[in-house]
């Protein structure tokens, strides 16, 4: 723990040298070994995006906003890329079936894609609950997929529960706008 | 060990607000009716920066069992015993009478000292002389009325406390800044620990109140780390595939209960701190959440959704025989105990409506204290008698207190974003 203490007093120093210098600028928890590969959350570009820019034109709402973080929207993959779900249930509906079973089939024939899979929830009920009830939601989306042949190393899932609402409102239509797994492509 | 890694953060906690910065303001929605007439006489005090009379007026008021007599009101002014006429007092019905005095005693340091009054016997009930830098004028003055409410009611101040909570500003675009801060109990001086544009969540005192663990997305996957709020240093101690959620520490400081997901279903966890050796306490294949422990340690409480709808179920705290606590409601969930462990509140659901419940742990009753519908994330104050909630309404989240026989409620207004998942910090 010695090796430790020391590194953590020299990346401290780091930090009050560089990302910290300023201190009217939010201070970001983010570390230096993200920020070496994923630059985009350093505390100076917060809310400035700079990779902004980069997203593909024409994409549903949903995915401006996912591929302003730098992942891959891959124009060509399936759409719908969300799948909502009812109250407290984390089975996916008959609608969504095709949904994902397209989605199934591209994965197939695009090995080298892989697909996130973002659990999401309404507002209701206790937020590390939701996020259990989120995680659910994708997994169901994942049980699917990999049913129908989509390799397990293709897929990650992360459930953000009530804390990235697509809508916000506290009426059904609401709710049911965030009851929803959504598709995430990335590139290798 | 990989996930047991020390790392850098620049979140410093004396890191210097800009006047633009948000603060919180309390509003008293509901009082109680037989609160004592207390007046607070302007203290003397010559170039202070920092009016120490407001501060103690407004944490009594606050704390809802007084009735304040406004500046306006008084009929004189009063800054040493000698210049006190109990009849004046008795006049205006008041019952207890506070004044005071600050004065520079050189090198930047004040004297502050104030006389606590029994008006109707004349008599002096405490009294006491502080020493304090400019910058801890605002901390004494909440010193003062944690004496004061003591004196009076016989139970421990909290003023002298802080609160930590989540905030969440929308940038557009389906993306959002999420803070976590500490503020004062009076929602003064926040000061910000970890900014993230990915969600932070679920932040839970050491009981030592010098760290905090909480959650953080900030690699597009949950981790829960534990920062220590002086240094501003910080280490991972949770990144395991799935989720890292819901840390609760242990009364001895030593473990974190908290939320994996890495064998599939969420379970309840306990990482020891030291030796990071990882002890499952649950294993149904439904979900296993938020843990919460009882003040003796024995026991974790947590919410399950074995039962089909989420309900809380209790546990030795080394795992074994789980039995379920709740009954009534179709939802109640995040467990919170007081801190003599004699109530447990918690949100509790019916139907649509989600409102803050205590249940009495001898009797098992719940007794729901707010309206809701959407109240969550309840934490007691550390002598027990309050408990802070988040609420919503309109589609912006704010910060509630309650006392725990639902008759006195406070509104926390924050004066931008939203503002959630409260925790009071524990007892000095």
């Amino acid at each position: 723990m010695k090796v430790n203490k020391t590194l953590v007093a020299l990346l401290v120093t780091a930090c009050l040298l560089s990302a910290c210098s300023d201190d009217k600028k939010p201070i970001s928890a983010t570390d230096g070994s993200q920020n070496a590969t994923n630059g985009i959350k350093d505390a100076s570009t917060s809310g400035l995006n700079a990779s902004s820019g980069l997203n593909p034109q024409g994409l549903p709402n949903v995915n401006a906003g996912l591929g302003a973080d730098g992942e891959f929207n891959d124009p060509n993959s399936p759409q719908p890329k969300i799948i909502y779900f009812m109250l407290d249930s984390s089975d996916v509906q008959p609608d969504f079936v095709p949904v994902i079973a397209a989605h199934a089939q591209y994965l197939v024939a695009n090995p080298s894609l892989s697909l996130l899979i973002e659990g999401n929830t309404d507002e209701r009920g206790s937020r590390e609950y939701n996020i259990a009830l989120g995680e659910q939601r994708a997994r169901s989306v994942a049980n699917l997929l990999l049913a129908q042949g989509v390799s397990n190393a293709q897929l990650r899932i992360v459930s953000y529960g009530e804390e990235k609402p697509a809508a916000s409102g506290n009426d059904e239509s609401t709710w049911e706008q965030n009851r929803r797994a959504e598709l995430v492509y990335q590139g290798k | 060990m990989n996930f047991f890694r020390i790392m850098c953060v620049c979140a410093v906690l004396g890191f210097s607000i800009s006047s633009s910065h948000a603060e919180l303001t309390i509003e008293i929605t509901q009082g109680v009716e037989s609160a004592l007439p207390v007046a607070v006489v302007p203290f003397a005090s010559q170039g202070v920066p920092v009016d120490i009379r407001n501060i103690v007026n407004a944490d009594l008021e606050r704390s809802g069992y007084f009735k304040m007599l406004s500046e306006q009101a008084m009929i004189s002014r009063p800054s040493t015993p000698a210049e006190v006429e109990f009849k004046n007092w008795q006049d205006l019905g008041q019952n207890y009478l506070v004044i005071g005095r600050v004065n520079p005693n050189g090198d930047g340091q004040y004297s502050v000292e104030f006389q606590l009054f029994d008006v109707y016997k004349g008599s002096q009930l405490i009294g006491y002389q502080m020493n304090s830098s400019i910058a801890d004028l605002r901390k004494t003055a909440h010193t003062i009325s944690d004496l004061i409410f003591q004196k009076l009611t016989g139970k421990k101040g909290v003023f002298s406390g802080r609160i930590a909570y989540i905030t969440s500003n929308s940038l557009g675009n389906k993306k959002w800044t999420y803070q976590l801060q500490v503020a004062d109990a009076d929602g003064m001086t926040p000061q910000t620990i970890a900014t993230s544009n990915e969600p932070l969540m679920s932040p839970a005192w050491s009981p030592d109140g010098k760290q905090m663990a909480y959650v953080s997305f900030e690699h597009k996957a949950a981790a829960i780390y534990v920062q220590t709020l002086a240094t501003g240093a910080r280490t991972r101690v949770a990144e395991f595939s799935g989720i890292n959620g819901a840390p609760a520490w242990s009364p001895d400081g030593t473990r974190l209960a908290l939320t994996l997901s890495k064998d599939g279903s969420p379970d309840i966890f306990v990482l020891n701190l030291a030796s990071h050796a990882l002890t499952k306490i649950t294993n149904s294949l439904a979900i296993d959440t938020e843990p919460t422990w009882s003040p003796d340690g024995n026991n974790i409480v947590f919410t399950s959704g074995r039962g089909g709808k989420p309900q809380l179920y209790i546990a030795p705290s080394q795992g074994g025989n789980e039995q379920r606590l709740t009954f009534t409601g179709d939802y109640n969930a995040r467990a919170s105990f007081s801190p003599d462990g004699k109530y447990l509140a918690m949100v509790h659901g019916n139907g649509n409506n989600y409102r803050i419940g205590v249940m009495d742990m001898a009797s098992r009753t719940i007794n729901v204290l707010t309206s809701g519908p959407t109240d969550e994330s309840p934490s007691f104050a550390p002598n027990g008698t309050m408990i802070l909630y988040a609420s919503r309404k309109g589609g912006t989240g704010f910060l509630s207190a309650v006392s725990i026989d639902g008759k006195m409620q406070q509104k926390l207004v924050f004066n931008s974003g939203e503002v959630r998942e409260p925790a009071w910090s524990p007892s000095p």
